[in-house]
Formats: C-alpha cells, sequence, structure tokens
C-alpha cells in the first residue's frame, strides 16, 4: 500500500498562510524515499514552529541515522502556525511530513522530541490535525506508536495519557533498537496487536509504556506507589547514553533551511554531559557522564558539515564548551583553518571560570566579533554556593574587564531569579554586579561607550535534580524583586544608561513548574487548555496564564501544591520509577548541603563522590586531551 | 573585478520562497560551489550578490535575475553549472555572462506574466479583459506597508490575452481546465503586478477567479523598439563581453 503525497491540497491553502516556506520542505540534504522501499517509517517531530524545530540537533541527528538504516524511513513534521490549522481543519487536511507531504497518520512511529514541557499542547494540535485519537487508550492497528523523547521525556507524566511510551537519555541506539522490534513484529504479521508490540517495548527496560503502569494516590494527594501491572514489565525504566560520540559523528548532512530559523550555522557538539554539578540544571544532571567528541573528529565534522551546507557559521555545542580538554587547540585549529573566509566561530554556553581572553580572540577571529554572554546564574556569593555555580565575584570582573579592553563593547549577563533561599538582597546583588561590571569597563577602556545587558529567567525545579524537593517561587514575589532589581538599575544615574535589563514576568514558570513537576492528573489540564485553545506556549503573544489557570481549576488541580510545595524526602515523586542514573540519597544530601551552604567540585578534575550515573549506567567519563592538533585543510 | 549576471527560475513549491530566503540560499550555494565571491569591506564583510526586481513570494519566474562579484575572473558556463548544482532543486540557474556596461536593473523593463486561473470562466475572462483593455485607466487598491495606496493599473498593461490550458499546480496533479491570462506589463513605480491586474478586472467586469491564482513569471527585459518583442536582457552583455551561451530552460520540479 503506498500513501499518497497530500500537497496538492496543502499548495492550495499557502497563499493564503504566513511564510509558507516553512512547509514546502526541500531542503538541502533533506530525504525522500519510496514509501514501499521501506518497512518501518518514523514522523520525527519538534512541537514547535518550523524555525525553531528545524535547527534542533536531537531530530536532525535521528533523521539522518533512521534514514541511513536499510528498509527505514523517516520523515519530519512541525507545529502548523493557528492560520494554516484553521485552514487545514476547513479543507480536512492532515498533519503532514515536509519531506514527502505525508499524513502522519500512515507511519509507524510518530517521535516528539520535547526539549520543554511547553510543547505539550501543540503535540496535541498534531495528533488532532493527524486523526490520531489523543487518549493512548483509544487508538488502534492503524495509528502509529506516539513516542517521547527529549528532556522533558524524564518525567512525561503529564502528557502519559497521550503517549503509548517514551524514550530517556540519548537516541541514536534505541531509536535503531525500536525500529527493529517494530520491524519484527510486523514481519511476523503483528502478533498480538498493538499491545503486543508495546510489550516488547517495555519488557526490554528501554522503552517506557505508561499504560502498563499504574499509579496509586494517598488520600491527601500524594503518590502511594508507581508499580506495573503486567508481569514482564520492569519497576524501573532506565535512560540511554551514548559512550564514544566518535562513532556518532552526526549530523554528516547538516539540513539547510530556505526558511529563516533561528540557528543559522553548522552545529557540533563538542562533548555530552556536564558534572560540574549546578543544581538547578537538569540537562547538567541527565546527561552525565561527560563524554568528549575528540579534536579530530570535531575537526572532520566541521570541515565536512561547511561543504555540505554552505553555512557561514560554526557552533560548538555543549552545556559549558570552554571545557572541553583541548578546546584551545580546536578553536586555534579551526580559526586558522578558516582564515580569511568570513568563517565564524560560536561557543554558545562558556563559564566565566573556563573563559580565557586567547579562546576569545581565536573565535571572533575570522568573522563577526559578537557579543560575550556570561551566566553567573545568582547575584549573590551566597546564592551562587547555593546553586554550586561556584563564580566568583572577582572572576567576572577580571573576564569583562579583560573583554572590554580587548575591544568587547557589550557584555550580557544571565541570572535566574526565584532560586531556592532566596532573599530580595540576593537579587538586588545583580544590580551590583551589573554596576561593577560597568565601571571595570570604564576604568579598563577609559571610555564610556561600553554596555552590559542583564536577562533574568525564572527559576523552575526540574526532576532529577537536587532542587526536585524545593517549593518554586510564587510569581508575586519574583516579580516584586524584579521590579526592586528593575528599579535599583534604572534609578541608577551613573551607571543606569549602560545596563539593559531584559526579564519576564514570573507568570509562565508557574506554569512551566506545574508541567515539569506534575504527574498524570495534570494531563487533564493540558487536554483542557489545548481544547480551549491553547498552542504555542512558549511563544508570549500565544500564551495565557489565566487560560492555564481557568482550566486547572475546573480540573480540580491545585497548582500551588505542584509548585510552591516543597516535598519530603520520602515522598513518592511522580518520575521515581524513571531512572536517570541519579543516587536519590544523594540528590537529597547535596538539596540539603544547598541549603547549608556546602559545595562539590566537578567530578573530571577531582575524585568521585557517588552521584551514581557511572556504576548504575556501566559509563565512564570519556574526556581528553589526546595530544593531536588540526590539520590545516584546503578550504573551498 | 569581474561581474557575473545570472539568470535563474523559481519553480515549483520554492515560489513560496521570500526574497530573504533566496538570498540566503545562494550566499549558501555560491559557496557551497566555491565561486570567489566578493566580500564588502568594513566591520560586518557581505558577499557582493546583488539582485534586480525580484518576483513576490508564492509567485514562480522563470527569469530572475542577480550579479555576483568576483574575486578572481571565472568561466560564465562552469559558474552555471557549479551553481545549479549547488542550489536546491527549484531554485535553477538557467544563464550565466559575465557583465558588460550598464546597469542590469536598468533593463528590466517590462514582464510577460502568465496567470493560471484554475476553474475560472473563458467567456467571463474574455469579457473583463475586453472591458479592461477599453478603459483608459482602472484605478485599484492594495494594501503596501505605508497603508491602502491607489494607482492606475491599465496604463502599464501593454498586452493582455486570454487561452485555456489544464490546471498545473507544482504537485503536478492534472486537474480541470483552466483559464490562462498573458500579461506583458510595464515595470513602473508603483509596481503593477499580476494581482493589481485581476483587481482590475473585478473593478470592471465582477470577474474573480474561484481559488488564488498560479503565476509564473516568464520573462523580463527590455522592450525591442522596433518589433515590441521582449528581448534577453543579458543579450547586451553577451556582445560586449565573452559571455557563455544562452541554455535551453531545465525540467519543471514536481512538488
Amino acid at each position: 500500500m503506498s500513501v499518497e503525497s497530500i500537497f496538492h491540497r496543502l499548495e492550495a491553502l499557502l497563499p493564503k498562510v504566513q511564510k509558507p516556506i516553512q512547509y514546502v520542505g526541500g531542503e538541502l540534504n533533506s530525504t525522500v524515499k519510496e514509501w514501499d522501499s521501506a518497512d518501518v517509517r518514523w514522523a520525527l517531530m519538534y512541537p514547535d514552529a518550523y524555525e525553531v524545530g528545524l535547527p534542533n540537533q536531537g531530530v536532525a541527528i535521528l533523521y539522518e541515522i533512521l534514514n541511513e538504516l536499510p528498509r527505514t524511513l523517516a520523515e519530519r513534521t512541525y507545529a502548523v502556525w493557528p492560520d494554516l490549522e484553521a485552514l487545514m481543519r476547513a479543507e480536512g487536511v492532515p498533519q503532514f511530513t515536509v519531506d514527502a507531504h505525508r499524513p502522519v497518520r500512515a507511519f509507524d512511529v510518530l517521535g516528539v522530541s520535547f526539549s520543554t514541557e511547553l510543547g505539550y499542547t501543540n503535540m496535541l494540535t498534531a495528533l488532532d490535525l493527524a486523526g490520531i485519537p489523543l487518549p493512548a487508550v483509544d487508538r488502534g492497528e492503524d495509528d502509529p506508536i506516539v513516542l517521547a523523547g527529549g528532556h522533558a521525556a524524564f518525567n512525561p507524566e503529564p502528557i502519559a495519557d497521550f503517549l503509548d511510551a517514551a524514550v530517556l537519555g540519548d537516541g541514536e541506539q534505541i531509536s535503531i533498537a525500536i525500529t527493529e522490534v517494530i520491524r519484527e513484529w510486523k514481519a511476523e504479521g503483528r502478533p498480538g496487536g498493538r499491545d503486543e508490540l508495546l510489550m516488547r517495548l517495555a519488557e526490554s527496560g528501554g522503552v517506557y509504556v505508561p499504560k502498563f503502569y499504574d499509579v496509586e494516590y494517598h488520600p491527601d494527594g500524594r503518590i502511594k506507589r508507581v508499580a506495573p501491572n503486567r508481569a514482564d514489565v520492569p519497576w524501573r525504566v532506565h535512560k540511554h547514553t551514548v559512550m564514544d560520540l566518535d562513532e556518532w559523528p552526526y549530523p554528516k548532512k547538516p539540513l539547510v533551511p530556505l526558511a529563516e530559523t533561528v540557528h543559522e550555522r553548522f552545529s557540533v557538539e563538542i562533548f555530552r554531559g556536564c558534572t560540574r554539578g549546578c543544581r538547578f540544571c537538569q540537562a547538567g544532571m541527565i546527561t552525565r557522564p561527560v563524554r568528549e567528541r575528540s579534536i579530530t573528529t570535531i575537526g572532520a565534522m566541521v570541515d565536512n558539515g561547511i561543504k555540505e551546507s554552505g553555512f557561514n557559521e560554526v557552533g560548538l555545542l555543549s552545556l559549558s564548551s570552554a571545557d572541553h580538554s583541548e578546546i584551545a587547540d580546536v578553536a586555534k585549529g579551526l580559526a586558522d583553518r578558516y582564515e580569511g573566509t568570513n568563517t565564524s566561530l560560536s561557543l554558545p554556553s562558556t563559564r566565566v571560570d573556563a573563559f580565557n581572553i586567547d579562546l576569545a580572540n581565536e573565535f571572533s577571529r575570522n568573522g563577526r566579533r559578537s557579543g560575550l554572554t556570561f551566566a553567573p546564574e545568582g547575584g549573590s556569593e551566597r546564592m551562587r554556593k547555593v546553586i554550586n555555580k561556584m563564580v566568583t565575584e572577582e572572576d567576572l570582573i577580571r573576564t569583562v574587564t579583560t573583554a572590554y579592553s580587548q575591544g568587547w563593547r557589550q557584555v550580557k549577563l544571565y541570572f535566574m531569579c526565584g532560586l531556592p533561599t532566596e532573599q530580595d538582597e540576593d537579587v538586588l546583588g545583580i544590580a551590583d554586579l551589573a554596576k561593577k561590571v560597568i565601571q571595570a569597563g570604564r576604568e579598563a577602556t577609559g571610555s564610556r561607550d561600553i554596555r552590559c545587558t542583564v536577562s533574568i529567567g525564572g527559576f523552575v525545579p526540574k526532576p532529577h535534580t537536587p532542587f526536585q524537593w524545593a517549593g518554586q517561587a510564587d510569581h508575586e514575589t519574583v516579580d516584586r524583586r524584579l521590579k526592586a532589581l528593575r528599579d535599583s538599575l534604572r534609578g541608577d544615574k551613573q551607571y543606569g544608561r549602560a545596563i539593559g535589563f531584559r526579564y519576564h514576568d514570573g507568570k509562565p514558570s508557574i506554569v512551566e513548574g506545574l508541567l515539569s513537576r506534575g504527574d498524570r492528573r495534570v494531563g487533564a489540564v493540558i487536554r483542557a487548555v489545548w481544547e480551549d485553545g491553547g498552542r504555542f506556549d512558549g511563544w508570549s503573544e500565544h500564551f495565557s496564564y489565566e487560560r492555564w489557570m481557568s482550566a486547572a481549576e475546573k480540573a480540580g488541580i491545585d497548582v500551588d501544591w505542584y509548585t510552591t510545595r516543597e516535598r519530603e524526602e520520602n515522598e513518592v515523586l511522580p518520575w521515581d520509577h524513571l531512572d536517570a542514573g541519579l543516587d536519590r540519597e544523594w540528590l537529597w544530601q547535596d538539596w540539603q548541603e544547598a541549603v547549608s551552604g556546602g559545595e562539590v567540585e566537578d567530578c573530571r578534575w577531582t575524585p568521585c563522590y557517588d552521584c551514581g550515573v557511572c556504576p548504575t549506567m556501566g559509563t565512564e567519563i570519556q574526556i581528553g586531551p589526546t595530544g593531536r592538533k588540526l590539520l590545516p585543510l584546503t578550504v573551498v | 573585478m569581474q561581474r557575473l549576471r545570472v539568470r535563474y527560475a523559481k519553480r515549483g513549491r520554492l515560489r513560496f520562497t521570500s526574497h530573504r530566503d533566496i538570498s540566503r540560499a545562494v550566499e549558501r550555494a555560491v559557496r557551497r560551489a566555491g565561486i570567489p565571491v566578493a566580500y564588502s569591506a568594513g566591520f560586518s564583510p557581505h558577499p557582493k550578490i546583488s539582485y534586480a526586481g525580484a518576483a513576490p513570494t508564492g509567485v514562480a519566474s522563470e527569469a530572475e535575475y542577480l550579479e555576483i562579484g568576483v574575486t578572481t575572473p571565472c568561466d560564465p558556463a562552469r559558474v552555471r553549472q557549479d551553481l545549479d548544482e549547488s542550489l536546491p532543486l527549484g531554485l535553477d540557474v538557467l544563464d550565466v555572462v559575465e557583465a558588460g556596461p550598464g546597469g542590469l536593473a536598468d533593463r528590466l523593463e517590462v514582464s510577460d506574466w502568465e496567470v493560471r486561473l484554475p476553474g475560472a470562466d473563458r467567456e467571463l475572462a474574455e469579457v473583463a479583459v475586453e472591458k479592461f483593455l477599453a478603459a483608459g485607466t482602472v484605478e485599484v487598491e492594495r494594501l503596501t506597508k505605508k497603508g491602502p495606496r491607489r494607482f492606475d493599473a491599465r496604463q502599464a498593461v501593454l498586452g493582455l490575452t486570454v487561452s485555456e490550458g489544464t490546471d498545473r499546480t507544482a504537485a503536478q496533479v492534472q486537474g480541470g481546465p483552466c483559464v490562462i491570462l498573458r500579461m506583458v506589463v510595464r515595470h513602473l513605480t508603483p509596481a503593477v503586478r499580476p494581482d493589481d491586474v485581476l483587481t482590475g478586472l473585478r473593478l470592471v467586469a465582477d470577474f474573480a477567479p474561484p481559488v488564488p491564482p498560479e503565476v509564473t513569471r516568464l520573462a523580463q527585459g527590455p522592450l525591442d523598439a522596433s518589433t515590441g518583442a521582449l528581448a534577453d536582457p543579458l543579450d547586451l552583455d553577451r556582445e560586449t563581453t565573452r559571455g557563455g551561451e544562452a541554455g535551453p530552460a531545465g525540467e519543471h520540479v514536481a512538488g
């Protein structure tokens, strides 16, 4: 059975929508395979607009890996904007892939990559447009397996009712394993139907199938236990970790969009994982241990990626890129290689203490000198101790002074508001820090033409972190502290005009908090918000706090109970049966140390402190230096 | 500095590219193809690529033009092949010549448009065209960035004919009969676009096609004073430089 393209039906709608190019596909390096050439077919979704979803590395990597498998195809689908959604509903056009414009419901798997919880309503739109029943239990033989991945999938409980399955951790190997399970099951004539396929996936311990687990509650609403409801389903589901990144040098064929997207560059992940131990950082906790890509593989990937894509910017991605053991040689090697070619390098994530000016100069040698961004996160020394981000004021001032004296005019500083134990003066400390930065810059350059932008995000406690037990600050407190900070910055005659201030109000963080640490009962709220028209919750022009609050009230969900309530040590958390490798006792101890001011070192350079990940997962730290250098290559 | 003039097509589903989308795609293709493009000097260097009279988003074209400045002399035939291979299917390079004297934009005086109207009534279309051509002026209004603007859509139209064909979308799905308008329109300020002419047809004879039109620019260039025909704007360059032969247009692209 072949599947028809719906493009001719979509095409008639495109002249009526904004930015139609995002729906037509045809990107350089995209892959279209014959439907009948494959027995296992994946639709991969990034549940946000194309401009955000296309540059996503996770989707791009899986797209390539799956399409490289014999008799397997993968296509991509993104959230459609409300203007096209309305036309698709009116004309009966289903959710489609952008590669061959095939209806999503025809695929075997719909894999959805959640970087953030704010994409949940967009998944419901896609399911509904695809004609796939929203409750997983209502799905039949012809519906795809709806599978969640990405960081938010480490607590998929709020969307458990809409998912057939979820996968934790690195997707490269497990997506191949799932493909083979499906292939076998289909070849055998689909024995036992959908449930047997899900059983085969669940038995492996590598795929979480929510409906095979029952949740029991205490009368007061806390979870009593989460237990498998079938024999052969494991009590806990474990995350996946790819060891030896050099064996997985993706993307090899970077997608080059025609439409404008949020990142217009070729990105290479230079390492995965981070053990700096920042207590607020879910990414740093769930991606352990650190696994570096070697300098030579990085060099080869950049060379290939630039040739394949024609991009003029290279991004060296990781959670803290200056921490790569050979970052200086990588930077110098690449800057030498691309001398005179207008190819710029960028390092999206740098720590103040790992940054040095030689590095910054290498990065700006062949291209534009963009701004520098640092993230002290906490405004006071005390606050930074609580979150274990041990960046001292002296570090910061020394670093920005060097940057200003080397010709940078603009420095961006990123902080959080609403952190555990935070007091008003911790947030006001941000203003003092910003003023000292400007003062140091003026002294270093003798010029008043320097600026600094303070950017603030609301802190949301995340699962699998030491702060998973913390009470989230209510939005009134966050807004009051931000207002005081703004007044302190704006009112300052000497420095105020040199300091920019960017922040959001505290309300979206409360909804993010509800979704991050929610359990299965929160699913009713998500569905009600979606039915009320909730879409694109990550976009301030579409997000409605009131819509979420009224949906929660109708569903009988106490938002404060999920967000601002501090949890006890022995409370069963909704994600306790999902194993990121972290030892629960270690997390609790680290939470206690946060409150009492204890610090944790980075295990790359100091002895192991038993977070639990490596022994549980059978993994190890993989870092250089390799001692190798990048060879100069002939560039185009 | 050698300058190369490029004629390219925007076909099929790639007709939905905007001017900005095309300029990004061309910059990347130039880098992929290894064409030694020149960069502007200054703090934020830009490749020297300029565009003349780009067709609007959603409109297909067989005759778009751009100019590339290169640091070392290039063989136009080679550039034509390399650049075409580096661009996505649907942005297709048709012709490359070395630039001679004179600006390219000045030569683009007139466009020849094909407007397909699936499901439209041919007789009504003929009546509307007759009335439109008979009118001295046809005032239309268009929403511009500066708000609604009124202008005459009649004066710019040098030719307007009606014929019939079959509906042909980018997906190459064969549809029913379809009215085809051919219009030769002079480039004036404000620009009169095919949809302005369609607005004019609605105003003079209440002629309104049932679905959005499929518009293709077939050619643009100078008007030959003696024959009244549209000439190839790159011919002048070919006469004065060692430019290549104009090649046949490539295959249309399926959606």
